[in-house]
């Protein structure tokens, strides 16, 4: 039994949060804009990965990343790479959910009070649509954790001839262990990622509460 | 002192087509109509939080909107105050940064002595340092009426900005606002469906129905006679 595959998936998870939540954010605001041409299919193709075989998704990845060789895909890259775009569209939609919840009447008056759509959006709309983005970072660390579809397909290292040393993930990690018959390896390792999933969400339904009770 | 003048035509996605030529010179137009007559839809144009298909807004000399000229100043560039139905201060602010929110034209360094005196001149100057979920309906008003003022405006709009106090909060708000209006002396356009406040606010009056002017001139000769807007 060891650790490093959780690790590696917290360190992975933790890259994929930060860049969905980056990506997500942007996105978000671009389909909160009424007048961004042809909205419904740029919100359809976002969030498709929630809706497409994990295997499909990392079947795009894969031939995608092919292009660069070995660069982005069976190693770590690649692992982080999966799990952003697993975690990207429920990201988007959470952070799209805090900036709905903004009253337009508060952006309207930020901007009767003089102040240009960046100052509203820094000063105003983010603040407040705050506990929906920090819901977004959590949900989208627990999705980027718990991702196997896409990290099978992109980054495991099981391809015959690849030869790369490289330590799989705690989802792929776990269903190797039960396969082998390590079991007791991996049912820790299914308890561990279990609390730990649970615990994030626990936690971003509480901001979510927050978001939907405010003043 | 500088007049508003106003022309604007909207029809596109309205019940039915708005078309209003306003002049209103410094001094409070109280403007009447009943639910959907178009009464916010002029604030929102005369803010630039709405665009007509046709129009002109100006005051004085300072063109704000002319659509034949292609001139439409986006809403942070025009120097007025709004003061919306719901108040709309900033929750995750104090009373002291709503009213700093808006004091460009101030030295950063002055700001905070500036929103004092402003809310202590309101009667709310003990609520600087807390924030407007710790506030009463009158309190909310005047830390409202503080941070719409700060931006030293050239037009104020009040959207029905009582509708949700007790009588005795009104009567104290709306001598407060003639106290106001005489000091600022730019044209302050109050939107009410009350006759009483009317009476006690308005030095002109313009009536809406359906989009269009129905009445408009001194208050006195536009409400004669009139117990209650609905009747």
């Amino acid at each position: 039994m060891t650790w490093a595959p959780l690790l590696l998936s917290l360190e992975s998870a933790t890259i994929a949060m930060i860049v969905s939540l980056i990506v997500g954010s942007g996105l978000a605001l671009l389909l909160q804009w009424r007048r961004l041409p042809a909205r419904d299919l740029v919100d359809a193709i976002v969030s498709a990965p929630l809706v497409l075989p994990p295997t499909v998704l990392g079947y795009y990845l894969f031939s995608a990343l092919g292009i660069f060789g070995t660069t982005f895909v069976f190693n770590f890259r690649g692992a982080v790479i999966a799990a952003t775009v697993g975690s990207l569209p429920l990201v988007v939609r959470t952070v799209r959910v805090g900036l709905e919840s903004v009253e337009p009447n508060l952006i309207a008056a930020a901007r009767t009070l003089g102040a240009s759509p960046a100052r509203v959006l820094a000063t105003v709309t983010l603040p407040l649509a705050g506990p929906g983005i920090a819901a977004a970072a959590m949900l989208g660390f627990a999705r980027a954790l718990g991702d196997y579809g896409i990290t099978q397909v992109v980054a495991s290292a099981h391809f015959e001839g690849i030869g790369i040393p490289y330590t799989s993930p705690a989802s792929i990690y776990m269903y190797d262990q039960f396969i082998g018959g390590h079991e007791d390896a991996a049912r820790a390792m299914a308890i561990v990622t279990t609390i730990l999933g649970v615990t994030i969400l626990y936690g971003a339904n509480r901001l979510t509460r927050r978001l939907y009770h405010r003043g | 002192m500088a007049e508003l003048a106003c022309t604007i035509e909207l029809a596109r996605g309205a019940e039915f087509a708005l078309a209003v030529e306003l002049r209103c010179p410094p001094g409070i137009t109280c403007i009447m109509g009943a639910s959907g007559s178009g009464k916010s839809t002029v604030l929102a144009v005369l803010a630039g939080l709405a665009v007509p298909d046709r129009g002109r807004v100006a005051i004085g000399d300072d063109v704000w909107l002319d659509l034949d000229r292609g001139i439409d100043l986006p809403v942070h560039h025009r120097r007025l105050a709004y003061v919306f139905q719901g108040l709309a201060l900033f929750p995750h602010m104090t009373a002291r940064h709503n009213v700093e929110y808006g004091m460009h034209h101030v030295p950063r360094l002055d700001r905070p002595t500036k929103a004092r005196e402003l809310l202590a001149r309101l009667g709310v100057g003990h609520l600087a340092e807390r924030k407007p979920r710790t506030f009463s309906g009158g309190e909310a008003q005047r830390v409202a009426l503080a941070r719409a003022l700060a931006r030293s405006p050239k037009l104020v709009l009040l959207d029905e900005p009582f509708s949700a106090l007790d009588r005795d909060l009104r009567i104290q708000l709306v001598d407060l606002v003639r106290e106001l209006a005489r000091e600022l002396a730019v044209p302050i356009l109050h939107v009410t469906h009350s006759v009483a406040e009317a009476r006690k606010l308005a030095d002109q009056v313009v009536r809406l129905d359906h989009g269009k002017i129905v009445a408009s001139g001194r208050a006195d000769d536009v409400l004669r006679g009139m117990t209650s807007f609905d009747e």
